[in-house]
Parts: structure tokens; sequence; C-alpha cells
């Protein structure tokens, strides 16, 4: 960090960057705000609510529910998604023919766009035709996810990992790819067994990068809207009505922007404060 | 131990291709068959879904939008970053910290709370509807991205190499063109990869911004999935068509991914 000049005129270098995202980001934020403490019954007329929305979302328990839904989701999907990408990152080829192949069919997923992930995942799990479906019928399980709340939430998950867990291979490989070899011939000198390698040399090294993990995979699981919108839409019920999918109905689908706004400003604050607890925790980790 | 997992790549990869396999099965079959019952490969292979797909514009002008838009977005995205992601990485600067979270924590803004606002105001300043709206609000999130990739390719490139050049003679925009976006090639290929996959998956701001004219592929798809009833064969295809530009791309990087995972710290 001490290598850095101080100089103040950087930042007509960073000026673009901040205009472009400032009118992306805080015109939008400010509009979300007005909102969020305003009362309008059509007409563009608007009347001062104060922080009335916000303690009624607060207070409501539909918000409380979709809310651990999401949180429960996020945990669910980070608890598999790290350790299998880690796992498959690590007992991949890393020279040879193979290794091309499989990061580019590892990659495939990821450049999928969402709805179309959930239109594949429809097409897996509906009853009768779809191959998911039948393959579990088959092992004598009632599985409809249409009607079943677990069928719907295993659906989804199971739909989170095929989607996302290459990004935690791909990135937890490039990890263990960037260790010099001379590390592994150091441990094999020492006789140390496959769990010391992990445990002291690649554990170790793969820090930055299963933080950067972890840190996008929270982010992503926890602002999911398009895919699950197409698979489930919210149900049966609202079984997996997840935050974002909650706000999108009361914003775009009821129109009552006064409670979509405080829920978004909530929802937002939420993931915020999370991100920089993850990220602080991690680094901290890093440094000692 | 050993010989067993060398089967995890190999059971992961199978897994992937699963779905991808059972949407082309689906893109192969007549609706008759689809709804005829359970087949595990078309048996009355078909190629009426793409010919539709292929032959009707109000279907293949979704795929000219979205890869206008994402093209726009990316060009966009990463000739912003380049500048300042040369600033964080060598300078110190007024505020600079704050600056790098409040860049990412736009990373984190969930599309759904700015759908609605962003809707207004691209319809105020007269964009609504064209692929420009699409692309500059994907840079919310693209810009941010970038910045964040290229600094951490920037930052593996010793700093003797600016101080050489300027020594030299170089102005810093002929140092910049010549020498230093040559040396992160790399780097930029990753975020230009990065921006494309984000702009291009990315569908509810998409969907919000575009009503006919820039109407995205994902969009029309969803709109026909719900309005002509269950037209499953047409909805496979469409969608397998939407795999190849993703396909084309990492094809291009593929020597780059890993190592750009690595550099870049994304």
């Amino acid at each position: 960090m001490s290598s850095k000049t101080q100089n103040n005129k950087a930042w007509w270098l960073v000026a673009p960057v901040f205009i472009m995202v400032a009118f992306n980001a805080l015109v939008p934020l400010m509009t979300v705000v007005n909102y969020s403490v305003q009362e309008t019954f059509g007409d563009n007329v608007f009347t001062w609510a104060g922080v009335h929305w916000f303690q009624d979302v607060l207070h409501s328990e539909r918000f409380h529910s979709a809310l651990l839904r999401q949180l429960l989701f996020s945990g669910i999907v980070l608890a598999i998604e790290i350790p299998l990408g880690l796992g498959v990152a690590l007992t991949m080829p890393r020279k040879g023919p193979w290794v091309s192949v499989c990061l580019v069919l590892m990659s495939l997923p990821l450049l999928i766009p969402w709805n179309v992930v959930g239109s594949m995942w429809n097409i897996m799990a509906l009853p009768d035709i779809g191959l998911l479906a039948k393959v579990i019928n088959g092992l004598g399980i009632d599985y409809n996810y249409t009607r079943q709340p677990v069928a719907a939430w295993f659906t989804i998950v199971l739909m989170d990992v095929w989607h996302w867990t290459s990004l935690v291979a791909l990135l937890c490989y490039a990890g263990l790819v960037s260790i010099p070899d001379a590390y592994y011939q150091a441990a094999k000198v020492d006789g140390a067994k496959t769990w010391a390698v992990f445990r002291f040399i690649q554990l170790p090294k793969l820090k930055h990068v299963l933080t950067i993990a972890v840190l996008l995979r929270f982010m992503d699981s926890f602002m999911i809207y398009t895919e699950v919108s197409v698979l489930t839409g919210g149900g049966p019920g609202s079984a997996t009505t997840f935050l974002s999918i909650d706000l999108v109905k009361i914003a775009l689908g009821q129109f009552d922007l006064g409670p979509a706004a405080a829920m978004s400003l909530i929802y937002f604050m939420i993931i915020l404060f999370l991100s920089w607890l993850f990220y602080t925790l991690m680094m901290k980790n890093e440094d000692a | 131990m050993k010989n067993l997992s060398r089967y995890v790549p190999v059971l992961y990869v199978t897994f992937l291709m699963i779905p991808i396999y059972w949407l082309l099965n689906m893109s192969f079959k007549t609706t008759n068959e689809i709804l005829g019952g359970f087949t595990l490969y078309p048996h009355n292979f078909t190629l009426a879904s793409y010919q539709t797909i292929l032959t009707d514009p109000s279907w293949y002008s979704g795929y000219i939008n979205s890869i206008e838009y994402v093209v726009i977005n990316t060009v966009i995205s990463v000739a912003v970053a380049l500048p300042a992601a040369y600033a964080f990485s060598r300078y110190r600067f007024l505020g600079d910290k704050h600056l790098f979270f409040w860049l990412l924590s736009n990373r984190m803004a969930p599309p759904a709370v700015f759908a609605l606002p962003v809707f207004q105001l691209y319809s105020q300043i007269g964009l609504f509807d064209t692929p420009w709206a699409v692309a500059l609000s994907h840079t919310l999130f693209n810009i941010p991205l970038a910045v964040w990739i290229l600094e951490g390719f920037m930052s593996g490139v010793p700093k003797e190499l600016d101080e050489t050049a300027y020594v030299d003679g170089y102005s810093f925009p002929r140092f910049f063109f010549r020498i230093f976006i040559p040396t992160i090639a790399a780097g930029i290929g990753v975020a230009c990869f990065f921006c494309f996959m984000f702009s291009w998956v990315e569908l509810l701001l998409a969907k919000t911004l575009t009503s006919v004219a820039a109407k995205p592929i994902a969009a029309i798809m969803t709109k026909t999935a719900s309005a002509s009833g269950y037209q499953l064969g047409l909805l496979a295809a469409a969608g397998a068509l939407t795999l190849i530009p993703g396909a084309v791309v990492i094809y291009f990087v593929r020597n780059y991914i890993a190592k750009g995972f690595a550099l870049g710290r994304v």
C-alpha cells in the first residue's frame, strides 16, 4: 500500500466511472428514498409519510417470512456450493488436453440467461415429461414441484447448485494453479499427506479466492429473482417467495410505491451490511 | 481414494450437461411427441422449432437486440473502467477507499430494487426501448466489476514499468495506450468476458427497459411461453440458441479463464 503515491489528480481518471455509476445509482436511489417517505393516491400527488412505511415493513409478517426464506436459501446454497466447488477444483486435472474441455464445459451454465436457466429446470422438472421428475418418481418418491413446497425448494436449490457451483470451482481452480510447483515438491520431500498438503499449502493460498467466491455467491443468491420467478413464481403458495420476488410483486404488480421503496432500502441495507461483515471478517483472517 | 477422486470432475460435468442435453432433446422434438409422453431422445427428429425462430423476425430480432446492448455495454464498461482501475492501482487520493467500496456496493444492489426508478429515469431522458438504455443501466453492476478485475490485474504489474517509461520520455497517454494496455491485455479480455456474461444473462432490467423495438431474446421467450399456451419445443430451441454466444465467448477466453481468475482477483 505504501508504494502508492498520493495524487489527487487521479480523480480525473476516476471521474468517468464516478459520473456513470452515480447517474445509474444515485438518481434511482434518490427516487426510491423519495417514495419511501411519501404517500401517494395516484395522479402524482404525494404527501409526506415520514417513516410510516419503514415501520409497516419492519413489522409485517410477510416481510419477515420472505427475509427468513431468503436467508435460509442463501445459507443452504453456500453450504453446498462452496465445498462442492472446492472439491471439483481440487480433483480437476492441472495439465493436458482435458483442462480446456473441463473449463469450457464448466463455464457454460454461467453464460446462460437466467430466465433460460429457469426454463431449463422447468422442462427438467415437469411432471410426466421431465427427466428429473421421472427419475425421482421412478425412485418411488412422490414429486411435484408445483404442489409440494419441499419439492419446490429441492428443485430451486438443485438449479442454483447447477447454475453457480462452477463459479466457485473456477475461482478455486485459479487459486490452485497459481501455487508454485516448488511448494508441492517441498511437501513431497517432507512426506506430507494429501490432507496436510490441503490444510497447510492449498487452503491458505485459496483464502483470497474463497473470500471472493463466498461474497459473490452470497450477494447473488440473496438477490436471486429471475430463475425462481420463471420456475415457481414464488409458489406453491408463498413457499419460495424470496425477498426479491415479493418486492417485484409489490412494486410492479400492485404499484404500492411507498412500501416497495421502504422494503427496497431495507433489503439493500441488509445486503450491504452482511457483505461488509463477510468482507471484513475474511480480510481480518487473511492478515492474521 | 486417488482413483475415486478422478471421477469427481467427470461426474460434475455430467451433472452439468444433463439439463443442457434435455433442453436440446426437447428442441428437436415435435410438439406432439413432447406432449405424447416421456422419451429419452427425439423419435421424430425435427428442426421445425429452429426454423420458426430463424425465419420469424419477431424471434430472431431478439438475438440481435440482445447482442447489440451487450456489446455496447461491454465496450463502455471496460473503456471507462480502464483509467479508473489504473488510478486505484497506482495512486492514493482523497476518498479512494470509500469510492472503491461505494462502487462495489452497486454490484450488490439487487436489480429488483432499481427496476422501477430506472424505468422512470430512462423514460424521462427518452432512451426507453433502445439498446442504449439497457446497455447504460447494466453499467451499474458491470463498471464496478470491471474496475475490480482490472485493478487486480494492474496491481500485478510492477510500478517500475511506469517509472521507466516516464524516464524514457513517454507521456501518460502514450505510455497508457502503447505500453500499459498491451501489458494487461489478458486482464482486459477477462474483464470483457465478465461484462459480457453479466449483461447477457441479466433479464429484469433488460425487460423493464424495453417494450417492442429493443426487446431482448430472453424477454421474448417468457412472453411466448405464457402467451401461446405451452410451446415447449419452441421455448427449448430458443433457449438452446441463447447458449451459443456464451459458448463462443468462453472458447475465446478459455486459456485466460483460470489465469485471469487468479491475477485479476475475481
